[in-house]
């Protein structure tokens, strides 16, 4: 088994970096994740000038573009709080890249990874600074596949975070696909500049999940949730994936959004 | 090619290189530190664990003595039908291989490559050498062959004997180089060599014997060094 | 496998690609053949800090060798001379192939025997030979059956994995005379030995590659299983090798972590049936053993990856084979379609450097960026990273800051289309107002949803954008504690 993930004191506030794909195509994932912080008692900050980290246009070969936007993300976190991003890519790409991004400027560098440091994945959070309470989760029986996006897998610890969440929720039975650590085929640009090498993973991917009998899979990476729902849809499987954090919103009956 | 054009390929190149160079040529990696780290196992299991690596590679590891070793070979040579066996002459194992019986035709490799190639490839069963160590680690043998254990002994025949005495050991290649003083001394070939030859090319099937020997049998000598 | 077949060249990567896609043999192939080898390594490191610490050490040495390449070269120079090996210096592939024609017409030998190598593939040698007359004739198994059939190696460690072994019955029947059909494994690598033996005995000239060359020796090391790489160097009268400038390290006990991280990494085997250190020709006692040795130094656009500090580390690779194993692109498309000769990850960054970004532009956007072949790469390369500069290249006609003069093809894959859509995010996404405004608009005018033309929904529906963006929910939502408390939080936009 893994060692236990480490604890941090619990914060009064934490600043929310919603990211990008959350924002436009999986709103709902930030709502739940606000909703899972808030109810562990943490105050959400959500600095609305917020976008984007960069790493759209990073991994597709424009570093100044990407540097350009990552640049006004620099202001936005006053506070000596935690950023909690529900993303392990994109919190991926500021503690690991944001440093080779701002690399030929010391002032920026440094102020970057004073941003960076702060950076924790929404999985490891909860699961080494929140501590849920997960006595009062329901527990109906479910079957349920974790996909872990590459860069969670790589550059947070959110692959253990995630499985020992999964595993002290009451009620899941947590599956393994296989070829469970292998890159579903999203990869952001990749997936439009070549289509269709990228379409023949995400489908393998998909007949792993699928093959598990699995009731639903749940990622805490919305470009992975996406590549795969997509191609759920297309083929008429009603499987779906949903981010980790309305999942656990969900088990933790806590109440949904009201209507605005 | 002309010596002029080698010449201006090689100063081009290295001009390149040059340019380009670091400032900082680094440290030096930490190899003796890196090898001083990992743990030693215990001397006294050296000969066992060295059995069981070089078996796990299908060799065939026979145990004996200085003493009673010839009389091992004489069995192997029985078992395997060998009838045409090759050896160095002047070797310390040449006395122990000559009182062979009479059944095997002992070839002593004598004469350069170039005349011995229609017995070499067409009539040895087996070579036999003698080996400079070998390696627990991996279950390898040192092979260094010279002048009166030529390169193609203990590797144009379908059977290689090697005879290995167990005090020659080490844990790892490193410690082999470090203590036999590799680099100062190198033959013009040195070989590890680490159970008969073997392929897995087609689909991933291993199959042992490919171009190289089909068998390798060591015989390996306990006891005192130099006994 | 389809009667047509990927074509020897990276600009056709995209069809190369759809060919292998839609083969389902072939995928089955190669996906049986990545799950066994990425098994067998995982069985060789069970150690995670081990590995890391192992790697570590390959990585200072290969990067040391690197930051002393000159005087390595120089030194190994000397060495070799003191041992009597022939060395020859190659800028390209047509240099090195005059090198072995000159050698070939000077020994007046009709065939060459080679032991397996990437470089001479690198070179096109077994037809630049054939166009004179020479035969070379592959001795690695796998490089035979594929040369038998007229086939390219699709793995640099396992050449022939794309082939089953009735494919391997069937080429041997048609092209071995007596060989009759058997799909027999054993008793088919006894015919390729039978088939073999004789080119071994009879031809006056062998060919090798090299794994590692040792400045402070002057040897060449060359690690196999097979025996053919021992045949080949030992048997003929000539023995001549081919290998690039970066393999050289500085001293001999550096080749022992190197050597078990290779064959670790490679095939997932603790060590390899032979390590082959050779120092010298015959000596005038000596009974066997090539007379002359010979060792082409091959840069071939070597020296433009290590001309830039960025691109170098590309250098540190000894050709292990791991980063194709684990790669998920390689898994679905095999070798053959990156049309190189170095395929995978490793062929990605380094064939922009021995061809140029034009014709490689497709490979370094082949790759997800999962990550996968940084992990096991046991010098560390970092690849993804070097991917990434690698596209930034491709698509930048100006070398980059830290870049000391342009690639070869830099900016061939710039597109005015690309540069104007990342033109426009950056607007976008670097001015939170028009941001806010265009996230209010997307969802109501849907533009957010990925053209039908994008290939993305061939196999997955359209993406479209939410309904209500994160932030205009957030702006209108009751926070759990008071909503006051926390709009007081919000900075003011």
């Amino acid at each position: 088994m893994n060692p236990p993930i480490p604890r941090h004191d619990r914060p009064a506030d934490v600043y929310f970096f919603a990211t990008c794909v959350v924002d436009l195509f999986m709103p709902e994932a930030g709502m739940d994740a606000i909703a899972v912080l808030e109810h562990a008692g943490v105050r959400v900050s959500f600095p609305a000038a917020q976008t984007c980290c960069g790493q759209p246009a990073y991994t597709s070969g424009f570093p100044a573009d990407a540097r350009a936007v990552a640049r006004t993300q620099l202001d936005l976190f006053a506070q000596p709080w935690p950023i909690v991003v529900p993303s392990g890519s994109c919190a991926g790409m500021i503690r690991h890249h944001w440093p080779r991004l701002f690399a030929d400027d010391a002032a920026l560098a440094a102020r970057a990874a004073a941003v960076a440091e702060r950076v924790v994945e929404f999985t490891d959070f909860v699961v080494a600074t929140l501590g849920l309470d997960l006595t009062a989760a329901q527990n109906e029986a479910i079957a349920l596949c974790l996909h872990t996006s590459c860069s969670a897998r790589r550059e947070t610890d959110a692959l253990r975070s995630g499985r020992q969440l999964l595993n002290t929720l009451p009620g899941v039975e947590l599956r393994t696909q296989e070829h469970e650590p292998e890159c579903c085929g999203f990869g952001g640009t990749f997936s439009i500049k070549h289509a269709e090498i990228s379409a023949a993973m995400a489908g393998d991917k998909v007949d792993a999940l699928l093959a598990t009998g699995c009731s639903r899979y749940v990622s805490a990476d919305c470009g992975c949730l996406l590549n795969l729902n997509t191609t759920l849809e297309k083929r008429g499987e009603p499987l779906r994936g949903q981010h980790i954090a309305s999942f656990l919103r969900n088990r933790l009956r806590l109440d949904s959004e009201p209507a605005a | 090619m002309n010596p002029a054009d080698n010449a201006r390929a090689r100063s081009a190149i290295l001009a390149r290189l040059r340019e380009a160079a670091p400032a900082d040529t680094g440290t030096a990696p930490g190899v003796a530190a890196y090898y001083g780290r990992l743990a030693t196992p215990e001397r006294s299991s050296i000969a066992t664990r060295f059995a069981e690596r070089a078996r796990s590679w299908r060799a065939e590891v026979v145990d004996c003595t200085a003493h009673n070793w010839a009389e091992a070979l004489a069995r192997i040579v029985a078992a395997k039908g060998i009838r045409h066996l090759l050896a160095g002459r002047t070797t310390p194992l040449a006395a122990g291989i000559a009182a062979l019986a009479p059944a095997t035709s002992l070839h002593w490799y004598d004469e350069t490559m170039e005349t011995f190639k229609p017995v070499l490839f067409d009539q040895i069963d087996a070579g036999i050498s003698t080996t400079r160590g070998g390696i627990a680690d991996t279950g390898s043998l040192i092979v260094w062959p010279d002048a009166d254990e030529p390169r193609t002994l203990s590797l144009v025949p379908p059977i290689h004997i090697a005879v290995l005495h167990a005090h020659t050991l080490h844990e790892t290649l490193y410690a082999a180089m470090q203590a036999q003083r590799w680099a100062g001394q190198l033959p013009t070939n040195a070989l590890l060599v680490t159970g008969p030859s073997k392929t897995a090319d087609i689909q991933r099937l291993l199959v042992y014997g490919a171009h190289g020997p089909k068998q390798l049998v060591i015989l390996l000598l306990h006891g005192e060094a130099g006994a | 496998m389809s009667a047509e077949r990927p074509t020897a060249d990276p600009r056709a990567f995209k069809d190369n690609s759809r060919l292998v896609l839609a083969d389902p043999v072939l995928r089955r192939n190669f996906r049986g053949a990545m799950d066994f080898l990425t098994d067998k390594r995982a069985a060789q490191f069970p150690d995670a800090d081990a590995f890391a610490e192992l790697r570590d050490l390959g990585k200072q040495i290969r990067q040391h060798a690197l930051a002393n390449l000159p005087q390595l070269l120089m030194q190994l120079e000397t060495r070799l001379h003191e041992n009597g090996i022939h060395l020859h210096w190659a800028e390209d592939a047509a240099a090195a192939n005059a090198i072995f024609l000159d050698l070939a017409r000077r020994h007046d030998a009709p065939t060459m025997v080679k032991g397996k190598s990437m470089v001479s593939e690198e070179i096109g040698l077994n037809h630049e030979m054939a166009a004179h007359g020479i035969a070379c004739i592959e001795t690695d198994m796998g490089e035979y059956i594929l040369q038998l059939d007229g086939d390219r190696p699709s793995h640099i460690i396992m050449p022939a994995i794309h082939k089953t072994k009735e494919d391997v019955a069937k080429i041997f029947a048609t092209h071995i005379p007596g060989a009759g059909y058997t799909e027999d494994v054993e008793e088919l690598i006894a015919i390729g030995r039978r088939a073999l033996r004789n080119e071994f005995r009879t031809a006056k000239i062998g060919v090798s590659g090299v794994n590692f060359l040792v400045a402070e020796t002057g040897s060449l090391v060359l690690v196999e299983n097979e025996g053919n790489g021992r045949l080949s160097t030992t048997v003929p009268d000539v023995h001549i090798a081919i290998t690039g400038i970066e393999k050289v390290v500085a001293t001999l006990d550096h080749i022992a972590p190197l050597f078990t991280l290779l064959t670790r990494s490679a095939t997932g085997q603790a060590v390899t049936t032979y390590l082959n250190v050779i120092s010298g020709p015959r000596r005038a006692d000596e009974k066997d053993g090539p007379r002359e040795v010979h060792l082409i130094l091959l840069d071939n656009g070597r020296s433009q990856a290590y001309r830039e500090e960025h691109f170098r580390a590309t250098l540190q690779c000894i050709r292990c084979g791991a980063c194709m194993n684990h790669c998920p692109v390689y898994a679905r498309i095999g070798g053959l379609s990156y049309g190189t000769t170095y395929p995978g990850p490793i062929g990605a960054i380094i064939s922009p450097h021995l061809m140029n970004l034009d014709s490689t532009r497709d490979l370094p956007t082949a790759s997800s960026l999962c990550g996968a072949c940084g992990e096991v790469c046991p010098v560390g390369i970092p690849i993804p990273d070097l991917l990434m500069r690698l596209r930034e290249a491709g698509r930048h006609s100006h070398p980059a800051a830290q870049q000391r003069q342009a690639l070869k093809g830099q900016g061939a894959a710039r597109s005015i289309v690309e540069v104007v859509a990342w033109k426009a995010w950056r607007l976008l996404y670097a001015h939170s107002a028009l941001y806010a405004l265009f996230a209010w608009i997307a969802p109501r005018l849907r533009v957010l949803a990925v053209a039908a033309r994008s290939g993305w929904t061939r196999t997955r529906a359209p993406l479209r954008p939410a309904r209500r963006s994160l932030r205009e929910q957030l702006a209108t939502r009751t926070p759990l504690h008071s909503r006051k408390a926390l709009r007081d939080r919000h900075s003011p936009d």
